[in-house]
């Protein structure tokens, strides 16, 4: 049970959104986007979230599509990883979205809430930094597209009152090869002690990290640098660029965390190396 | 826009029938299907998303009703339990034995059911994808999914 | 065997309709506008001071109606074995989680609002974080009052020490039992206290009448010990007070706990006696109310060349939590049946009882044997690699045959104990031991198998008693009245069973009350111990021949013959040598009506009551004593693929075959057992509270502590023989636990073979196979 009270909107276009996030951050009160919501309400009836007013974006059109247009895939803000699962335009997106949490929360759980959230491994986001996407963003001055990683670089970087309403893939990463793998403590059901994401573009992999560290991040390696006769120099090369601590918590020790990653690269490397 | 403020009159299209009750923005779907319409089959257990016992249909589709806001449901279809009149996968859950304590039974009975509605002929995978949302702490799931695949193979 | 009409069949569970219909109420479906709602204010800390409760605020908030602390029940201390518990925290919280305050308001909403206003400051104390912790000889005391708290006879606590119950087995001489080993081996385990995770989380409502009267509703495996423990500690005649509960939603021990019912009954004293709900949240129901044990044990074994056991020295410290209540009572269960199945002359055990600042401990699905058998299972492997012999044969020479005595001295007999080793002989085909307990599978994964054998007996108190009464529609349908209460596990099921049986009746026509109510349902100790069958199955017999024996005289006078001239199956009553001559029993169940209006006989009514026999007590400094009717034993496996290079593991299959005589209904006992087997499996490999230094416990929530799910589940192997029990209905023996006991030690011994490692910590996760050296 949410003690606490606030209003509830539900806007039929970007435009309402905007206005109605305005109005009520205009009388000094506070806003918050609201999509699958799993996250806002777990998280407010334990009082770590307070807010005044949810603008519930599921009704706008734009941030419902799950299209393929020219040479792009488009996928609204709002929809939720089941759909995204089942469209399966986007193979390395379907399997990432697949393993985050479980099924029914995947009708829930929205593809933008899941990378603008509170959640510090935002799974989702690593198939979308690997293929450099690009966001449509609308704010007061109307809509503009940016690059991913303007709306996510460690942290959520969006202005106030911004909304997500798209993420805009380019086709041309679509069919490459591509890995991804999740670790956990123990379960299937679980957030990852490391999930590990990856795409081969010419001599290039590009590989996105989740859970070992408290934000996901992409790092991107010469494919020509693996010497499967001895992957540690690699390896440990890519964890000198790790951006942050590794994480040590109740899902595992920053030391075990390192095991499994370091694994789930020989894994890695054996499978592009494989293609050869 | 729909819009609500404070303690509202909300319309809600429950198993069928258009429901009026009074709930504040805040208050789950959960806690108003139990507590002000009375439909207490929705079970509340973990109240964090996790074991799906509230699990009820939102345009056939299971949702997790305790994470779900009451006023989200406005101008949607929800099913719970109480509207599922002796529906295959009910007889199997009883044939199959398939029911212990029973308090996970309706989420897991809907959820179940909303899977072989969409999938009718889903796979061993699809069904495990599907169950393991749900948390049963009596059975070893064993003959749920005898209960589940039962209705898929009749 | 002569052919039965309802026993041993596959009946379709009396309460499964309603149940897949939505349609059962449990205690919380209520939705009484005129109910007030409490809401607990827990500690933050697992160990401090409370120096102030502010409650100003809360009291002015809207709809509130009272806020009360511990100082409510000043001087009123519970527990079951001692008495050491307030209701709610006076002047110092001993745990995470410990209730402290509670408002009571007019709805949910203003309880937890006025719940969120309640102020408390803490003086944080130092924390003892495990039971060894608390046995160092500088450890602070939990609790430094031990001394003068009332206590049960058959519990001793050792005041200036954190040791709330110490139990002794002495068994032999342990001097010769040394001598005469050849070889010894010894193991330490430790296992975390975990938590029941029941579905339905405990909910209670009590009200008190204007004429003094006690209302209390419920979700409990206890209610006439509800009953029992409301009187002892509020000085109220058990006569004024019904306990109602209705169907329960999963239970595993944790809700035989007498905990809320006190709260609420104080919280609606508070209120003018108005009717107030008390329901635990996930997160109270874990942390607040009571858990399972945790165990640190050791054990050292000796053995002869040729395998045969001389001597067992054992030590283990019960992670009782804060409060000693139940834990108390399974540190002498525990002791009771210290050794497993096996017949060993020489025994030294101390079950210790051991305060920490964790949150306290109730029954767990096992009593205690789970966790001792793992550390006694794991040696006994230990056992087999130190002689070099196979784990089966070492187990298949020790077993406990009738002749044998246990730890406590109970002499074994024919009865009373199950056939471990046909059990063993049957898990040995089932689990295909001859194709090797280790195989390689390909370059990083072994297929492996473990094995434990467990057997366990009620430790119900000595005078433990049942009852049952039938009466009849006028129609003939048999109406059932018990105490016992469906937690899941069929008990209504088996009930009606047991009676369409004595009465050859179709069960169609046996009805079973399915709520309970202490005023109206004769009294059953507590659903718990897989006692129930045994205890009320037998009252149930007794009450269905006091019907048969009542209708046969009625209907003797009508058909004008002797009483033991008829019989009674089917609904009718016949004469044995003219089946052509009957009446049917509608005709004599409400008094039989003669053509001209004269009656004889009247209302039928049976009644039926059980009491064990020949239980007693154990002896203070050698534990000899008899602490119950029968062992239920087995033998259980698993076969795990392992991963070494990841260090993780699928459990593929896992077996049991348990010997608990008579099935009453196969399909349900193979599910409960399954179940057990289930939960077993997830304890062992993924639960456990995860605690901070300060004690605070990490993971109080299904997010972070998470029990097992489909995916992971292995395919499941049940057998039963069925040793039939003298005096069990229809020679039924418990079941309903047992298929829980051996599983964590089946699957730490499997990964100790898959690992090549000496893995003695649960649970089993890959990083604790990775980190063991």
């Amino acid at each position: 049970m949410i003690t606490f009270d606030f209003d509830y909107y539900r806007p039929d276009t970007i435009e309402e959104a905007i206005n109605v996030y305005k109005k009520i951050t205009g009388q000094e009160k506070k806003a918050i986007y609201y999509a699958g919501g799993t996250e806002i309400v777990s998280m407010s009836r334990v009082n770590q979230l307070s807010f005044d007013s949810v603008i519930d974006i599921k009704a706008i059109p734009e941030c419902n599509v799950i299209e393929t247009k020219d040479d792009k895939l488009i996928i609204g803000s709002a929809v939720c990883l089941t759909r995204i699962c089942d469209f399966g335009g986007y193979p390395l997106l379907g399997a990432v979205c697949r393993r985050i949490a479980e099924h029914t929360a995947r009708d829930m759980i929205t593809l933008g809430g899941n990378i603008l959230g509170k959640i510090q491994y935002k799974e989702a986001i690593l198939p979308l930094l690997l293929t450099d996407s690009k966001v449509t963003v609308a704010g007061t001055a109307g809509k503009s597209e940016k690059p991913i990683d303007r709306i996510f670089n460690e942290k959520p970087l969006l202005n106030a009152g911004e909304l997500l309403v798209n993420i805009i893939i380019d086709k041309k990463y679509i069919n490459n090869p591509y890995s991804h793998s999740k670790k956990t403590k123990q379960e299937k059901i679980d957030y990852p002690l490391v999930t590990i994401a990856s795409v081969k573009n010419d001599d290039e992999i590009r590989i996105g990290f989740s859970g070992l560290c408290v934000y996901p991040f992409r790092l991107d390696i010469i494919f020509g640098n693996i010497d499967n006769t001895n992957p540690e120099s690699e390896i440990n090369n890519i964890l000198n660029r790790v951006p942050a601590p590794i994480v040590n918590d109740i899902l595992g020790s920053a030391e075990y965390r390192e095991f499994v990653t370091r694994n789930l690269l020989i894994d890695l490397f054996n499978y592009y190396g494989g293609m050869n | 826009m729909i819009e609500f403020h404070d303690k509202s009159i909300i319309e809600l299209y429950v198993n069928g029938d258009l429901k009026t009750v009074a709930a504040r923005p805040a208050d789950t779907l959960l806690f108003i299907l139990r507590e002000s319409l009375g439909l207490t089959g929705t079970k509340n257990s973990c109240g964090n998303g996790d074991c799906n016992s509230c699990t009820v249909l939102l345009d056939g589709w299971p949702v997790k009703s305790c994470l779900m806001l009451a006023v989200e449901a406005v101008g949607h279809e929800i099913t719970t339990i109480e509207g599922l009149q002796d529906v295959p996968m009910q007889k199997a859950f009883v044939e199959k034995s398939a029911i212990q304590c029973g308090y996970c039974t309706p989420g897991m009975i809907i959820n179940s059911h909303a899977l072989t509605t969409i999938y009718p002929d889903a796979s061993d995978e699809i069904i495990e994808e599907w169950l393991e949302s749900n948390i049963c702490r009596c059975t070893g799931y064993k003959e749920i999914c005898e209960a589940v695949k039962s209705v898929i193979n009749m | 065997m002569e052919s039965r009409l309802a026993i041993g069949k596959n009946v379709i569970r009396v309460d499964a309709h309603d149940k897949a219909a939505g349609r059962t109420k449990y205690n919380s479906d209520v939705t009484d506008p005129s109910l007030l709602h409490c809401k607990m204010i827990v500690s933050q800390y697992a160990h401090a001071n409370i120096k102030s409760i502010d409650t100003s605020e809360a009291m002015t908030a809207p709809g509130v109606q009272r806020v009360i602390t511990g100082e409510i029940a000043q001087g009123i201390l519970t527990g079951t074995f001692v008495e050491d518990r307030p209701p709610l925290a006076i002047g110092k919280v001993r745990y995470h989680g410990e209730p402290i305050a509670v408002v009571i308001a007019n709805t949910e909403l203003e309880a937890k609002r006025g719940a969120e206003l309640v102020k408390i400051e803490y003086e944080p104390l130092p924390v003892l974080n495990s039971p060894s912790d608390s046995m160092k000889p500088n450890a602070f005391l939990v609790h430094e009052n031990l001394a003068n708290y009332r206590k049960m006879k058959e519990c001793t606590p050792q005041p200036g020490t954190n040791i709330a119950n110490n139990v002794r087995i002495r068994k032999g001489d342990m001097i010769k039992g040394w001598e005469e080993s050849e070889v010894i081996v010894e193991e330490y385990l430790y296992l975390p206290q975990a938590d029941h995770i029941a579905l339905e989380t405990r909910s209670v409502k009590a009200e008190i009448k204007p004429d003094g009267n006690i209302i209390i509703h419920s979700s409990t495996q206890g209610p006439y010990i509800i009953r029992k423990k409301l009187s002892r500690h509020f000085n109220i005649d058990t006569g004024k007070i019904t306990v109602h509960t209705p169907m329960v939603g999963g239970a595993f021990g944790g809700k035989a706990a007498v905990q809320l019912e006190m709260i609420a009954y104080l919280a609606s004293k508070a209120v003018g006696g108005r009717e107030v709900i008390l329901i635990n949240t996930r997160e109270e129901d874990m942390i607040s109310s009571p858990c399972r044990i945790g165990l640190e044990a050791s054990v050292k074994l000796g053995a002869t060349k040729d395998g045969k056991i001389k001597a067992a020295q054992i030590t283990y410290l019960v992670d009782c939590g804060a409060y000693s209540d139940m834990g108390a009572v399974m540190t002498k269960s525990i002791a009771s049946d210290c050794t497993g199945p096996y017949n060993i002359e020489n025994v030294y055990c101390d079950s210790l009882c051991v305060y920490t600042n964790h949150p306290y401990v109730t029954s767990f699905r096992g009593f205690g044997h789970s966790e001792y058998t793992a550390a006694i299972e794991r040696t006994i492997d230990k056992l087999a690699k130190a002689l070099n012999m196979d784990k089966i044969q070492l187990r298949l020479k020790n077993i406990a045959i009738p002749g044998d005595t246990t730890p406590t001295c109970s002499t074994l007999t024919k009865s009373n104990i199950g056939d471990l080793k046909k059990c063993l002989e049957t898990l040995k085909v089932k689990l295909k031991w001859e194709e090797g307990e280790k195989v390689d599978i390909n370059k990083d994964t072994v297929k492996c198998k473990g094995i434990s054998c467990f057997w366990k007996t009620s430790s119900t108190p000595p005078n433990a008693a049942s009852g049952a009464i039938i009466t009849f529609s006028p129609d003939g349908f048999a109406h059932l009245s018990i105490g016992a209460v469906e937690l899941g596990q069929g008990t209504k099921t088996a009930m009606a069973q047991i009676l369409a049986e004595r009465l050859k009746v179709d069960i169609k026509r046996v009805k079973v009350s399915m709520e309970i109510n202490t005023s109206d349902n004769p009294e059953h100790w507590k659903t718990v111990a897989s006692s129930t069958t045994y205890m009320v199955g037998n009252a149930v017999i007794e009450a269905a021949d006091d019907v048969i024996c009542q209708i046969k005289d009625i209907s003797a006078i009508v058909l004008r013959c002797s009483p033991k001239d008829l019989e009674v199956s089917g609904g009718k009553v016949f004469l044995i040598d003219n089946p052509e001559k009957w009446i049917d029993i509608t005709e004599v169940v409400h008094g039989y009506k003669y053509p001209n209006g004269n009656s004889i006989g009247g209302q039928i009514i049976g009644r039926g009551s059980f009491i064990m026999k020949h239980l007693s007590g154990m002896d203070e400094n050698t534990g000899r004593g008899n602490p119950g009717p029968l062992w239920t034993v087995g033998a259980q496996g698993v076969e795990v693929l392992f991963n070494k290079k990841e260090y993780s593991y699928k459990i593929i299959n896992a077996v049991s075959v348990i010997d608990a005589g008579t099935i009453i209904n196969p399909i349900v006992a193979s599910g409960v057992t399954m179940g057990g087997m289930s939960m077993g499996l997830s304890l062992a490999s993924r639960e456990a509270f995860i605690y901070d230094n300060n004690g605070i416990i990490l993971n109080p929530n299904l997010r972070s502590y998470k029990p097992i799910r489909v995916d992971e589940e292995p395919e499941y192997i049940i057998e039963f023989i069925e040793t039939p029990e003298v005096d069990g209905p229809f020679g039924a023996r418990g079941l309903g636990e047992h298929g829980l006991v051996g599983m964590p030690a089946a699957l730490i011994n499997c990964l100790s073979t898959a690992a090549e490692k000496d893995l003695n910590r649960f649970p089993l996760t890959p990083e604790l196979i990775w980190k063991t050296k």
